[in-house]
């Protein structure tokens, strides 16, 4: 079997590209030294020296303020120089190549590639291109992965609930287009949740999603019964072609997430959202704005989580 | 090689401190030894001041030679650091690095208005000029020996002598363990 294209020869963390298929005790290192991160927010010096000297690129080829935003900040409390590239308005559009950009990039001696890009898979090219002289963090790829994504919702998750051994999790809407989705049941497969469920209409769940170790309901209200965590999902209108979805008040009718709703839960279930949220669409504004509602402190966890991965990286 | 009890070096480290450690004293132990010597001194000074912990490892210098060595504990630091006399405290001195790591890290939090270091071994081979003020016992160790202090399950600190490197991360010694 050929190695794990993230892991270097001794085992460890290259680059990270996606969840499927890393270890369990690489998700918790990560999740682990991500705590430990925490509380270089509330000091006087925001900063830890460890990543001092080290360039880290951020390469957005698909618009993102959060994710991008949060990355800048966790390498600047690493002490890295980050230089943000915006490609959608630079030499791409005047007919550069993905791996034309990378190269010059790297002559200017990039040591990280932060990579949010609208094609599935683009991250892997570009971290097969550079090898083993820079590291590649996957920002986002198309429908595929979000993996650091889905590691802030595993630290959101253990911090309220500590123990995934024994959580029900809900992951509702369009799981279909979701790269969040994806990344997330890996992650909570991996991290041994035993009741992971997709919540959606039949248009907008993956065929053959339940291989992945998920219950399937197409209906919310069986779905979220129970459950201990649910992750609401964005309701991806730009992604949306043909008729996927009659129409947005129709999809809340169904599988919006209201207090009735909510009320079917465990009363100490947690409401997550990966934002930016359409209040009114998947979620209702006194859920999103509720005392269950976790969704600003997964942006907290965020930044510490991904100080983890850049600092594991860059140590290697 | 014999080594010393380390319950009765931290015996004379402790009749050392007495004199010097006030009420107000900030005292902050070094994962993860230093912070086991650091909770027996807060007891038994009554130091009225919270005990801080500080785990330097994202202020090691050769962290881009070896990564992060083990897993990291975080730093916590429950009094404010500004102009407080902090004593620092390890199990064994010896490079100086991990000190020097410490007070950077502190820093970060505040200025002090002093720092003094007390260990419970000095082991000489310092690379840093970084002294104690307070010592259990100065113990001539051969290089490429390491000392470790450990403790057991009722609490009891003893001393130990290998030779092998520390520990690296769990998952490393898996993965090779699997090849």
């Amino acid at each position: 079997m050929s190695r794990n294209p993230q892991l270097n020869e001794k085992g460890a963390l290259q680059h990270l590209l996606t969840i499927e298929g890393l270890p369990r005790e690489i998700l918790i290192h990560i999740l682990d030294t991500a705590a430990s991160f925490i509380n270089v927010a509330e000091r006087d010096v925001k900063k830890v020296p460890l990543m001092r000297g080290k360039s880290v690129f951020n390469l957005f080829f698909e618009p993102s303020t959060r994710t991008r935003t949060t990355f800048e900040i966790a390498a600047k409390r690493l002490s890295a120089d980050v230089i943000n590239l915006n490609i959608a308005t630079s030499s791409q559009t005047k007919g550069e190549t993905l791996l034309d950009t990378i190269d010059n990039l790297s002559a200017m001696h990039a040591d990280m590639f932060v990579v949010r890009h609208a094609s599935s898979g683009a991250p892997y090219l570009i971290a097969q291109h550079v090898g083993s002289h820079a590291h590649v963090v996957n920002a986002g790829d198309g429908r595929h992965a979000h993996p650091t994504q889905g590691l802030l919702d595993s630290y959101t998750i253990r911090h309220y609930k500590r123990d995934f051994t024994r959580l029900a999790v809900a992951i509702v809407g369009d799981v279909l287009h979701s790269r969040v989705a994806r990344s997330l049941i890996h992650a909570l497969t991996t991290l041994g949740a035993p009741d992971v469920r997709v919540v959606g209409p039949k248009t907008l769940l993956p065929a053959g999603v339940e291989q992945l170790g998920v219950r399937v309901f197409h209906n919310m209200d069986a779905g979220i019964r129970d459950c201990d965590v649910i992750a609401m999902l964005r309701v991806q209108n730009e992604r949306m072609r043909g008729a996927l979805l009659p129409s947005e008040q129709e999809f809340f009718k169904s599988f919006g997430l209201t207090p009735e709703r909510l009320a079917l839960a465990r009363p100490d279930a947690i409401v997550m959202h990966p934002g930016p949220i359409n209040r009114g669409v998947e979620i209702d504004s006194a859920v999103a704005d509720g005392s269950q509602a976790v969704i600003l402190s997964q942006v907290t966890f965020g930044i510490a989580v991904r100080m983890a991965v850049l600092s594991i990286l860059a140590g290697k | 090689m014999n080594l010393p009890d380390a319950e009765k070096l931290f015996e004379v480290l402790l009749e050392s401190l007495r004199a010097h450690v006030t009420p107000d004293t900030g005292i902050v132990g070094i994962v993860t030894g230093g912070a086991w010597l650091a909770e027996r001194l807060h007891r038994a000074l009554g130091v009225q001041t919270p005990l801080g912990v500080l785990d330097p490892s994202f202020y090691r210098d050769d962290f881009s030679k070896s990564g992060l060595r083990h897993q990291v504990k975080p730093s916590q630091i429950p009094f404010d650091v500004q102009e407080r006399s902090v004593l620092l405290v390890d199990d064994v001195l010896f490079t100086g690095r991990t000190v020097r790591g410490a007070m950077n890290e502190l820093f970060d939090y505040g200025r002090p208005a002093r720092i003094d270091l007390a260990v419970l071994v000095d082991r000489g081979g310092r690379e840093l000029p970084v002294a104690a003020q307070y010592v259990g016992a100065n113990i001539e160790i051969p290089p490429g020996k390491v000392l470790v202090l450990d403790r057991g399950p009722a609490g009891g600190l003893s001393l130990t002598l290998s030779d092998q490197r520390r520990r690296r991360l769990d998952i490393e010694g898996e993965s090779e363990g699997k090849k």
